[in-house]
């Protein structure tokens, strides 16, 4: 099966020719008619196969590619599972995705996400929640679940994600993928539907390290249409594949956290294969995690009520009254905390905690090339788990969101695999910005040392 | 935007400045109960080539249709992003720099959260605690006007009611959408009408002629706000409540909406009440402000930082070389041609529209005094009309021409003398009635004299001979 392969061996077996386009896509076709009760893509390219075959012999190739649904696509209706944009055909195209199609990528679909971005899980999609391909009774995990969950049921050769806080690398870590959020900035929004615009950061979800490697690549780098992205040239991360890390210096935080009792032995066990390829692993202190769960929240709040405010059906779409209760419940937190009176206490403080945060990364980075912890604080929660818990997305990124507050680049590898369950853990791994090539570097070398990685090492084989 | 710190605005004394002018009856006895307390707001969208935070066209009034300078940033779009517009900051900075501002060398940009259907984004990008310009001052003839701030920001869509088909309609036209607009604050050092006027008029003119924006009013290209109340002489500290006038489209209108509130608002507290806070327009068919909404205050606005445009930081030596681009500005032209060449103020304020004028006036007056022409004469024919100056202009040519229409005869001076003592007797009553202090019968005189002599005299000399004999005779 052809939909099985990662994207590098796609790109190597279409470019020698070895495989066609019609047969890469009959078995996507294929693979998507067989899951379509996992609710992955709520719109189909209807064209796909035509743009394939008109992209092959461009760099991508024509490869199959999911794309979470707030990346707006010209013609190709963009909702970001909410209601409020159910008709809504852009007339523009996001550069990210425009960078992909330009190189010969091409949209098979566009993939379920939570509404807006709002949640860890998908259940907040307008559209119904995404099933988690390795265990249909437990969810994919979000806001990028439908481009996880793509790239796991292998309806797609590779995903593009987007991440506020832990939206690529949760949902990657729960359906066993692996999952790159750059720096922020590295990777232009120009096109992606805001969520909270200091933290949003689009990047790959891909089979391997070395696929999300490929397609970071392809989309990173300076858009003149997005201010925040850094002039910088982006590094070639496919230089980081295949490289020794010895004496590389790792600190791994998080993991003595009360929280994580059941899951952190089963992971300083993993930890032990970077020792063995000659890497300085030691646990380090870092600033509790759960102070950034109230700047996050607070920040993303704020800025979630203001971008949300262009959403008034005048121009296009539908109007307020189509918003779900979550996008309902941030945008009045958000109003609130941004109010007369309470700016000071909440907004002006989370700002001053999160200097704190990116003061600590700061310290941190001075003694260790890279920070590891685990993606998530436990395995993928059962299907309708998130529906009595409004914090529900924020515990679940409680790991990640302090590098995602400090505009941290970081990458979420499988490190454990539960027999019964058939669900993964995910190995978080920092570096500091605009150094994406560090964390990559210890991603791969990871990746090829253990047997977690389902692609390199299927499951039963 | 209309952050100003009490303890700056209470500290001025405005009292005393109001004796000397000119004002209506009404308003002049009202100010002897009261004083007003006057600071202004001055929107005007600058004339960059594109928008302010978009690659658009920036040309909202000529533009053939609505709607056709937009793009997914100024429409509001989803994943719209602004990119700002340097030549935009650039010339808010050189605003700020000839109104004498102090320039933040750290400055951002803020989102105003408010709806309105035309504002696309739910929120509008301008500057709140950190605007490009501080603490300036713009001199007028009736005392000087601080300036508090000057900030930039983006002009909205423009609204249009109309009945389409029969049914009541609203439009929206995105072209002005995103339009670069800087807004200039002064602080309340406005003490009449007058006052607001000539700073407005002169503001006008200093923007213009730094060839930034057209400031066309009826447009809604400049656009005037004045927040006004009132308080009893001798008290320092601000009134405890503000009225604002928005939507003024002239410089008349806005002397009438000052003047108008100045009367309403003494009445209501004649009657010991305190006049409402609260937003008021001009109805110009009425000749009344009225109700708008009720003030909100600054903070309902939600402002935070915009993370979506990066912070902007400057070198004092930009800042330099900004300012060291700045031409001559027109209050310095004004006093350099009333010493070089004895132009009045009235005549200069005039003709100072553009730097391109200023530099071709100072040229022609140049000329003119080596021709033996009078500077000022030749510019108070062009600002009365008399002489029209055909395009494209020449010096040498409207020298010439203002020449041929003002040709004086010479005469004999005791000739002249002779004349004027036999008008002078022949006309015992005008004589008495210019001793009673009737001077315009010199008029009279002068007529007679240039009849009797046959000749077209100078009628500055020939004023000034008929005035000398008419006082020593007496």
């Amino acid at each position: 099966m052809l939909n099985t392969l990662t994207l590098k061996q796609a790109l190597d077996l279409l470019q020698a020719k070895k495989i066609s386009i019609k047969e890469i896509y009959g078995d996507i076709r294929q693979s998507l008619s067989q899951n379509e009760r996992l609710n992955v893509y709520l719109t189909l390219n209807a064209n796909m196969e035509t743009d394939a075959e008109s992209a092959v012999n461009k760099p991508l190739a024509g490869v199959p590619l999911a794309i979470k649904d707030n990346f707006c696509t010209q013609g190709l209706r963009t909702t970001a599972s909410s209601t409020v944009l159910d008709n809504f055909i852009p007339q523009y195209e996001s550069t990210v995705t425009k960078k992909v199609k330009e190189v010969g990528g091409v949209v098979v679909g566009k993939t379920n996400m939570d509404a807006w971005a709002h949640g860890s899980s998908t259940e907040t999609s307008q559209y119904g929640r995404t099933l988690n391909p390795r265990n249909t009774d437990y969810l994919p995990g979000g806001s990028s679940g439908g481009s996880a969950a793509a790239v796991a049921a292998d309806m797609c050769i590779a995903a593009i994600g987007s991440e506020t806080a832990g939206s690529i690398r949760q949902p990657s870590a729960w359906c066993g993928a692996v999952g790159l959020k750059p720096t922020y900035g590295r990777v232009s929004r120009y096109g992606v539907v805001a969520m909270a615009s200091s933290t949003d950061s689009p990047g790959p979800i891909g089979k391997t390290v070395e696929d999300t490697a490929i397609l970071f690549n392809h989309i990173a780098g300076h858009d003149e249409n997005d201010s925040t992205t850094s002039p910088q040239v982006a590094p070639d991360l496919t230089k980081a594949l295949n490289q020794s890390i010895k004496g590389m210096k790792v600190g791994v935080i998080y993991l003595d956290h009360p929280g994580l009792k059941e899951v952190a032995p089963l992971v300083k066990k993993e930890l032990e294969v970077l020792s063995t390829l000659g890497a300085e692993v030691e646990e380090a202190q870092a600033m509790d995690p759960e102070a950034s769960i109230g700047v996050y929240t607070v920040v993303q709040r704020a800025e979630v009520s203001s971008n949300l405010a262009r959403y008034d059906g005048i121009r296009y779409g539908n109007d307020r009254s189509f918003f779900g209760a979550e996008a309902r419940r941030r945008i009045m937190l958000g109003t609130y905390t941004l109010s007369k009176g309470y700016a000071d206490k909440y907004y002006l403080m989370a700002q001053k905690v999160r200097t704190l945060f990116l003061q600590d990364f700061e310290r941190l980075f001075k003694k260790y090339d890279v920070l590891v912890s685990l993606s998530s604080p436990g395995f993928a929660k059962k299907v309708g788990a998130s529906e009595s818990s409004s914090m529900f997305g924020e515990l679940e990124d409680m790991l990640l969101e302090a590098s995602s507050i400090t505009g941290l680049p970081g990458i979420s590898v499988p490190c454990y695999r539960d027999e019964k369950t058939n669900l993964f853990l995910g190995l978080n791994i920092m570096a500091p910005m605009w150094q994406e090539e560090k964390m990559v570097k210890v991603a791969d070398a990871f990746e090829k040392n253990t047997e977690w990685n389902t692609w390199r090492n299927p499951i039963g084989k | 935007m209309k952050k100003i710190p009490s303890g700056i605005r209470g500290e001025i004394r405005l009292g005393s400045r109001c004796k000397n002018i000119n004002m209506s009856e009404h308003t002049s006895s009202t100010l002897s109960k009261y004083e007003l307390v006057c600071g202004m707001e001055v929107h005007a969208e600058l004339k960059t080539k594109s928008k302010m935070f978009c690659g658009c066209k920036n040309d909202p009034f000529r533009a053939s249709q609505p709607n056709i300078y937009t793009c997914p940033v100024c429409l509001g779009m989803p994943g719209g992003l602004p990119v700002a517009n340097k030549k935009a900051i650039e010339w808010t900075i050189k605003l700020g720099l000839a109104l004498g501002c102090k320039i933040n060398l750290f400055s951002h940009f803020d989102r105003k959260n408010y709806f309105y259907p035309d504002l696309p984004k739910g929120y509008q990008i301008s500057q709140y605690d950190q605007p490009f310009c501080i603490d300036g001052v713009v001199e007028t003839d009736l005392g000087p006007v601080r300036i508090h701030r000057i900030h930039l920001e983006e002009d909205t869509a423009k609204l249009q009611h109309k009945t389409v088909d029969g049914q009541k309609v609203s439009l929206i036209d995105f072209n002005r959408s995103s339009v670069p607009l800087v807004e200039i604050v002064t602080e309340a050092d406005i003490h009449s009408a007058e006052h607001a006027k000539a700073y407005t008029k002169k503001l006008r003119q200093i923007i213009r002629f730094l060839d930034i924006a057209d400031c066309d009013m009826e447009q809604g290209g400049m656009r005037l706000e004045a927040n006004t109340s009132l308080r009893h002489p001798g008290e320092t500290n601000l009134p405890q409540y503000k009225v604002e006038v928005k939507n003024i489209n002239s410089f008349r209108f806005l002397e009438k909406a000052i003047n108008f509130e100045i009367k309403r608002q003494s009445e209501i507290l004649d009657a010991g009440e305190v006049p409402a806070q609260e937003t008021r327009g001009w109805s110009d068919d009425k000749g009344q402000t009225f109700t708008q909404r009720a003030k909100e205050d600054a903070e309902e606005y939600r402002y935070f930082p915009d993370p979506d445009l990066p912070p902007i930081r400057f070198e004092q030596k930009q800042i330099d070389e900004i300012k060291d681009s700045l031409p001559e500005l027109p209050d310095k032209i004004i006093k350099r041609w009333f010493a070089d060449f004895d132009v009045e103020t009235k005549n200069s304020d005039l003709l100072i529209e553009s730097q391109d004028d200023a530099k071709w006036f100072e040229e022609l007056f140049v000329e003119a005094k080596k021709a033996g022409v009078q500077p000022n004469a030749l510019a108070n024919a062009v600002v009365n009309k008399k002489l029209i100056i055909a395009e494209p202009r020449q010096i040498a040519q409207t020298i010439k021409t203002f020449q041929q229409a003002n040709q004086t005869d010479t005469v004999d001076e005791a000739e002249l003398q002779k004349i004027i003592a036999e008008v002078i007797a022949a006309n015992p009553d005008a004589v008495a009635q210019f001793k009673n202090g009737k001077t315009n019968v010199i008029g009279f005189f002068m007529g007679q004299v240039m009849r009797k002599s046959g000749k077209k005299l100078d009628v500055k000399q020939l004023n000034a001979s008929i005035l000398k004999t008419l006082s020593s005779g007496q």
